[in-house]
Parts: structure tokens; sequence; C-alpha cells
């Protein structure tokens, strides 16, 4: 398991390949779909996001006037940001992007072309998670709503694995097409009805 | 029915059901965790979803941070009772709206907005059965990602040659256990509806997944389809949240519905590995009579 603090490096950026293991400690920012939205279309982010990781996520947060309480934290599904976390990547120059299920290849692209890489962290594991989030350092774009504003967080020792970096290696993309292979094999078999397969 | 008593019958029903994973999901998560390699990315992964659970049970906090969009069912006798019961179960809503342990799931789609309660046009969902006997509830808090996954297919689907027969169903839900990869949060668990029409596919599918993963379905030939769909999509290989490995999904319940004869709807409701749902049957007085 490698160690990495967030901002990342550009240098420990190009050292990841699929399939590491990090614990990640450090300041990240959460920043989901409608966030997402207002970055890709002209919004100005509220902190520099260079070599951050932006963690999709919608937290759930106990609010008592200026403390904040992160009571469940795991992360929502990445794809729906393949819109516009390319362009989010190109102008904000973020370290990771890290959620859940993988992107497509236009984030892909952008993590090799600017060099950038995507962790994966367990999907519902929202207090597994949450345990390793030590301080909520504030909050951005409450406008969002609770779970779509922008939280900045302090974590220590949050594992991850790499499963798309920054030299066009992408576990998604081996699975998906695996998976393709082994479904046109199951589909070639038929079902038949007094026998259990 | 008693309204106080009742509230206090519906803030413990949701507040079990957001905190404390069902015992039947839990035993199929150990399982499935033994049949892969120690040590390998689906290990670790179902490992890290298991030590997850255990805290959230120990903190009486939510399993997940996406607590879902609240799915209520009320079985009783049509009469004022039911007006009692929906009226307990909003008002436990927003009460643990409030405490953090429901995330603020509903946005109004044209002014954006978060409602901040949990509470809106049609929100929670609250469906009535006229049925006999003690009223029982039944509460689900289904993940919008694993939503997002649910797919209705019109047969005959000429890509994946699923004709109008069973064989044509097993070809659909295997699509769909494909198109999901991990993003509902794999293993799964589906809830299937073979007839009906695209609302009734929808409402009955999705209440396939209140069934025990360990039940026996009363009808054979779904009992033997159920089965064959589970171990064919685990030969997929897609695995925990997609990072490949033997469990892909953890069970799959199908039910049917009368067809038109023009329409031949398969829908399957995909439902992540966190699939939280309890019923209770509740006694005169309101309380919690037995959890079923």
């Amino acid at each position: 398991m490698r160690r990495i603090i967030s901002p990342i490096a550009p240098g420990v950026i190009r050292d990841l390949a699929v399939g590491d293991m990090v614990s990640l400690s450090g300041r990240i920012v959460t920043g989901r779909d409608r966030v997402h939205r207002y970055l890709a279309s002209g919004g100005t982010p509220p902190i520099d996001l260079s070599g951050l990781v932006i963690y999709h996520c919608g937290p759930l947060v106990v609010e008592e006037g200026r403390h904040w309480k992160i009571t469940a934290a795991g992360p929502t599904t990445s794809m729906r940001e393949e819109p516009y976390e390319a362009d989010v990547i190109e102008r904000f120059r973020p370290g990771a992007i890290m959620g859940k299920g993988g992107m497509g290849e236009n984030t892909l692209s952008a993590l090799k072309d600017h060099g950038c890489v995507y962790l994966h962290v367990t999907g519902g594991a929202a207090q597994y998670i949450a345990d390793r989030i030590v301080r909520v350092e504030s909050v951005y774009l409450k406008d969002f709503g609770q779970p779509e504003s922008m939280w900045v967080l302090t974590v220590q020792d949050l594992p991850a694995l790499v499963t798309m970096d920054s030299h066009g290696g992408s576990l998604h993309g081996s699975i998906r097409r695996e998976s393709l292979n082994r479904l046109n094999t199951l589909l070639d078999r038929r079902f038949d009805e007094g026998r259990r397969t | 029915m008693d309204g106080s008593r009742l509230q206090r019958s519906m803030y413990e029903l949701i507040r079990r059901t957001c905190t404390e994973m069902p015992g039947d999901i839990i035993a199929a998560l150990e399982n499935a965790c033994k049949e892969e390699l120690p040590g390998s990315i689906a290990y670790e992964t179902l490992n890290i979803i298991i030590k997850s659970i255990s805290l959230s049970l120990e903190n009486t906090l939510p399993v997940c941070q996406d607590t879902g969009a609240l799915l209520a069912v009320i079985h009783s006798r049509p009469d004022e009772g039911f007006f009692l019961v929906e009226e307990a179960i909003v008002e436990a809503v927003r009460a643990l709206t409030r405490e953090g342990i429901l995330r603020q799931n509903c946005v109004d789609p044209l002014t954006e907005k978060n409602t901040g309660d949990n509470t809106g046009d049609h929100v929670p969902q609250i469906h009535f059965e006229p049925a006999h006997g003690p009223t029982r509830v039944g509460i689900m808090l289904k993940g919008g990602g694993s939503e997002n996954m649910s797919a209705q297919y019109s047969l005959p689907v000429t890509g994946i040659s699923a004709g109008r027969d069973l064989d044509g169903v097993r070809r659909c839900i295997l699509d769909a256990v494909h198109q999901a990869q991990g993003r509902g949060c794999a293993p799964g668990i589906l809830g299937v509806c073979i007839g009906g029409d695209r609302a009734s596919g929808y409402r009955l599918s999705k209440g396939q997944l209140f069934r025990n993963l360990q039940d026996l379905n009363p009808v054979p030939v779904l009992a033997s389809l159920e089965e064959t769909i589970v171990n064919q999509a685990n030969e997929l290989g897609i695995g925990p949240m997609g990072l490949g490995g033997k469990s892909t999904l953890l069970g799959c319940k199908i039910c049917t519905a009368g067809r038109h004869p023009a329409s031949y709807f398969v829908t399957v409701s995909y439902s992540c590995w966190a699939t939280r749902r309890y019923q209770v049957e509740l006694d005169e007085k309101g309380d919690i009579g037995r959890w079923i």
C-alpha cells in the first residue's frame, strides 16, 4: 500500500498504475452533479483545485452552526460526471478524481493529457470511509443543497484503488470487454424450463 | 390506532431500515466473500463492505450515505387508519432527516432546490394495498445509483435475440446486469417483473426486493429461472463494485403480471448490495407487533 498526500505532486501521479492500492491523506473536496455542471459551464471553483482530490460524494452531514459532523460519506456513481470531467481536469488540474464505478474514454484521455488519476473507493461503505474523515474544513456552494455542496475535508489513511491511470490504463475498460465476451457465450445457451443450470 | 404510537413505530421502522442491514443480505455477502480469493480486489472489497455494515450497526448510523428515495408499502383494511399511518411516515421522515439519519434526497426538478426535508410532490412515495388482517408496513430505502441501473425491455429485442419467451427474459436480465457493470454497487439484487405494463412492471419488480434472499419461489419455473440468472450472472466476472470477481449478483426474485397481447415487458429493478428493507406488523394501538 502506497501512501499519498493530497494535494498530490505531479511526479507521484505519473508513478501510479492500475491495480495500485493507495492510502490517501490530506485535503480533498467533494463535488458531484451540481458542482460539475457548475464548473463545466464556466463557474469559478471556490478554492484552488490544483493537485487536490475531487471526490464524487454526497455526504450526510449533521450541521450545528459552523460545526459539521460527517455521518456517512461513501462515493456516488462517477459515470454521471463523464460529460464534464475532462473539461474540469483540463481547466483546474486536480491531482485525482475519486468515486465509484469508473469513467469513460473522455476522462481517460484527460487523465493522460493532464496528469491525473482515478481512485476507486467501495460504494456503500459509508461508515468505513466516514471513519477516515478526520475534519470538515469548510463548505462552499451551499445553494446546491447539502449532498451537492462542495465540502472541504481532511482525510487520514483512506484506502483506495487506482483503476484508471495517467498512461491510458483502465481496469473498468478491461472488465467491460471481458464481461461482454462472457455475456455472448451465455447468450449462446438457452434456458431449458425443466432443467436448472 | 394512536397517532403518537404510530409515529414512534414508523420512526423505529425507518431508523432500523437505514442503519441495520437485513440478516439475509449480510449472510449472502459473507458467503460471497468466502468464494473470492483471499487478498484479491473482490475479497478486499467485500471485506470493507462487511466492516462498514458492522460500523453502522454499532454506531446507529446510516449503512450508506445515499439513504435513498423512501418507498413505503402499507397493507391494510381500507379505513381511516391508512391516513394515520401515512401521516406518521411523513413525520418520521422529517424527524430522521433533521437528525441526519436520512440524507436530504428530494430535489424539485423545476427550481433545482433541495426541499431539505425529504418531502415534495409524490415524495415520500407511499403505496396502499388493501388487505385483510392486521396492518403491515414495509419500508425500502433504495439508492439513486442503483435505481439508475434499472431497465425495462419491450420484447422482442433484436440486439440480444430476446424473443417472447423465458429464454428471451433471461437474455434481457443478463443484458441489464452487464450494462450496469459495477455502477449499481454490485453484488446486486434484482427484482424482476415479467408482463404487466410500463408502470406496474416497475412497481411489481421493486416489490420483489422485499423477498427474503433465501426464500424459494413457489412457481417452479420461476424458481429455476431465478437460480439460472444468479449462476449465469456470476459467470460474467463483473464482481464486487465491477472490479472483477465471482460475486456479481446476490439474488434474483421474479414475479409475473398479466400482459396485453401486444406487450411483453421485462422490467428489472436493480438494487445495490445495500438493499435496505424491513416490514412490520402493527397491533391495534399502532405499536410494532412483530418484525416480518
